[in-house]
């Protein structure tokens, strides 16, 4: 069957804090096919770090479990999924309250939900107490427009080598 | 990480050279509180020439960090974040308390 997507891949791990940089490093290389700025490449990663973060502390709680990753890419915009089978969030209002943390004993600054937010396009959460989390985030990657002169220049170019 | 300390202006400098997540904020903030320990400085300067990465779990570190050298009687200093680095301080509202080089 095809995809409506233009691309995808899968990712499953332990949630395992190790496993935060091989995620967002993942997503960050899968979603390079769409030419980002370094930006918006540093945006993608952060957020996947967080929601990752949040899946490990949060949702198992440093028991062991498996973090799922699914990231499309249709067009120009790259979507990502983290979902975790934890405990799931009690109050998703107030998880996504600035500053707000179940774990300020750890030092965690609360600051997860408000950064995914501000450095993604869009963040739906979804979450059953008992039964996990999915995260789905949304960023369009904005190309450059080209102006008439660039465009004859790419023309030129194109018949140059082909 | 790599530290420096000046004896005559009582000045630790930390610089620190791995991406800061979650991961590796639980191990950082182990030795940096070490240090401060040790030499318990009157100015302690992070150094983020070398960090390519940091999340929220670094701004919770650097706040601990920040009380830690209040409750002693001194200050905290950042200098050289890159950009993506700054964004994520600018966003914490840390730079209204900790002075950023």
């Amino acid at each position: 069957m095809k995809s409506v997507y233009d691309n995808e891949m899968k990712l499953e791990f332990l949630s395992k804090s190790n496993n935060e940089a091989f995620a967002r490093i993942t997503v960050a290389a899968f979603a390079s096919q769409l030419d980002p700025t370094i930006e918006e490449l540093a945006d993608i990663k952060t957020a996947v770090s967080e929601a990752v973060t949040n899946a490990i502390i949060h949702g198992y709680e440093d028991a062991e479990g498996i973090v799922k990753v699914t990231a499309r890419i249709f067009a120009n915009t790259i979507e990502v999924e983290i979902s975790d089978t934890g405990k799931g969030i009690e109050n998703i209002d107030l998880a996504r309250k600035p500053l707000y943390t179940t774990k300020a004993n750890l030092e965690r600054s609360g600051m997860g939900f408000t950064i995914m937010e501000s450095f993604m396009d869009e963040v739906q959460i979804e979450s059953v107490l008992g039964l996990g989390t999915k995260i789905k985030m949304k960023k369009m990657i904005k190309k450059i427009p080209l102006n008439e002169e660039m465009q004859e220049l790419a023309r030129q170019y194109r018949r140059q080598i082909s | 990480m790599e530290v420096n300390y000046e004896k005559e202006k009582k000045t630790l400098n930390i610089e620190i050279t791995e991406e800061i997540d979650h991961h590796y904020a639980d191990k950082l903030r182990r030795k940096i509180d070490n240090e401060i320990t040790r030499y318990m400085p009157r100015k302690t300067i992070f150094d983020f020439n070398r960090v390519s990465f940091m999340d929220s779990a670094g701004i919770g570190m650097i706040i601990g960090r920040y009380k830690m050298m209040k409750l002693i009687g001194g200050d905290l200093e950042i200098k050289n974040a890159n950009e993506s680095v700054n964004k994520i301080l600018e966003m914490s509202g840390i730079k209204k308390i900790i002075k950023i080089a």
